[in-house]
């Protein structure tokens, strides 16, 4: 059981940045998040592009962001449990929570914040009729453990970096590799599309394009796939079907945790602190919905820093605390490092 | 001051809505059909209006002569789903004097 003050489910700028106010007041957070990377959108949609109004940053990378959003909690050394979608939360008699992701994987704290953006992210499905009855048996959307598919014969689908990489990489693993793109150009990095060119020409990765698989066939387990191009129909054997779409945000399995969803949202108590309908449970960044919300980077931070004066005033409800500007105090992190301004010399003219 | 065009939604229950779009506001076709909440927030324009996610695709009904796409939308459509000849995507459509009469088509959801 991973133990914390602070749960914070999305590791977007909002939940990263969470960690810093809570660090200033010596709590200690852990993030979860389905991605394998922290960042949110910032690190899996955009990160090459630029961010015009962070205050004080003419123009930043929302790579680079992340990049300094985790430098800068770094002294307060949070943990991650990455790759992993929150799943359930059971609230104790005490009034503290356990989170336990998809994996299993159980989080203990007094105070979950859901930083959650637009939700998490999942992979897109295409809308084959009967493609859900074939999902784990035959047919995925994540590739897991390429070892599944040693000496198979697989089928993908899409026109991406993952659909291209992949089949790179299951030429030497597959016994057969077909990529199946609804236009004959690729949109992945030039190099991975120039690779998938060579295999091609060397009989390693058989391409199909322009075209689109239509359906999905087998008794109880993929046996093929049927394939569209231009008027044409046909079959094509496979022992697994994989496509790859690319992933996009799903609120997914927050939205039965009892909380006040409205618009897609979680409604919050905004005049106050964020607090969702159930006390100790806070939303705050894009995930939260309350009049005159608006979805950027900057409220966020805000609704961060006032969310963990409410938390800490949860944990702690007989402690007296006035907030600290840095300037003042320094950052002193958990990991034994301190930053603080520098001392004034004072010295006599003699 | 430039006028408001006329444009018609078809949301994506089927019902058409004639609305009063601004040509004078940098607003996009995705943003004017959340600003009229004519799809759920969360549903629409996900990626914020990158060509990143294709929420916001639309089927153009009549025969405008629209900008051409770029590369960017160009390659999302590529990879998205029920897309027809047709298909763009909302938010690389900037509202121009040139739309007055546009009719759009919502997408389904995916």
């Amino acid at each position: 059981m991973i133990k914390t003050d602070i749960l914070i489910i999305g590791a977007g700028p909002t939940g990263l940045f969470t960690v810093f106010e809570a660090g200033l007041l010596k709590l200690k957070c852990h993030l979860i998040d389905a991605l394998p990377q922290p960042g949110g959108q910032c690190a899996e949609i955009y990160p090459k592009k630029p961010i015009y109004d962070i205050p004080a940053f003419p123009e930043v990378l929302a790579g680079d962001l992340v990049d300094n959003l985790m430098k800068q909690i770094e002294p307060f050394q949070p943990g991650f449990t990455l790759g992993e979608r929150a799943q359930t939360i059971d609230k104790q008699e005490d009034g503290s929570f356990i989170v336990t992701t998809n994996k299993g994987t159980k989080h203990h704290a007094p105070v979950v914040a859901i930083a959650g953006g637009l939700g998490s992210f999942e992979p897109r499905k295409p809308p084959i009729s009967n493609i859900a009855s074939y999902e784990d048996k035959g047919v995925e959307y994540i590739i897991r453990d390429p070892e599944l598919y040693r000496d198979k014969n697989v089928v993908i689908a899409g026109g991406g970096d993952s659909a291209l990489d992949w089949s790179i990489f299951l030429a030497d693993v597959a016994s057969e590799v077909t990529l199946v793109h609804r236009r004959n150009e690729f949109r992945g990095a030039l190099d991975s599309v120039e690779k998938v060119q060579d295999l091609k020409n060397q009989g390693k990765i058989k391409l199909i394009t322009p075209a689109e698989v239509v359906e999905v066939i087998g008794e109880g387990a993929v046996s093929g796939v049927s394939i569209k191009q231009g008027a044409e129909v046909f079959t094509k054997d496979c022992d697994h079907f994989i496509p790859l779409f690319g992933l996009a945000p799903k609120l997914g399995p927050i939205a039965d945790w009892g909380l006040e969803i409205e618009k897609n949202a979680i409604k919050v108590d905004n005049t106050l602190d964020y607090q969702t309908n159930i006390p100790g449970i806070y939303a705050i960044g894009d995930v939260n919905t309350y009049p005159g919300k608006l979805k950027l980077i900057l409220c966020g931070f805000h609704e961060a820093t006032l969310m963990c004066q409410s938390a800490f005033q949860r944990i702690f409800p007989d402690k007296r605390y006035v907030m600290k500007y840095t300037t003042v105090g320094g950052v002193t992190g958990f990991d034994g490092t301190k930053k603080e301004a520098p001392k004034a010399v004072v010295k006599a003219i003699e | 001051m430039p006028a408001d065009i006329k444009i018609t939604i078809i949301d994506r229950d089927g019902v058409s809505h004639a609305i009063d779009a601004p040509t004078d506001m940098n607003m996009n076709l995705m943003e004017v059909v959340r600003s009229y909440e004519l799809a759920p927030e969360g549903t629409i324009g996900v990626c914020g209006g990158m060509a990143m996610c294709a929420s916001c695709q639309c089927y153009v009904e009549s025969d405008h002569e629209l900008p051409e796409m770029s590369d960017d939308e160009d390659a999302m459509l590529a990879e998205a789903f029920y897309v027809e000849d047709n298909s763009r995507l909302g938010c690389q459509l900037h509202i121009s004097e040139e739309m007055e009469g546009l009719k759009v088509r919502l997408a389904p959801e995916s």
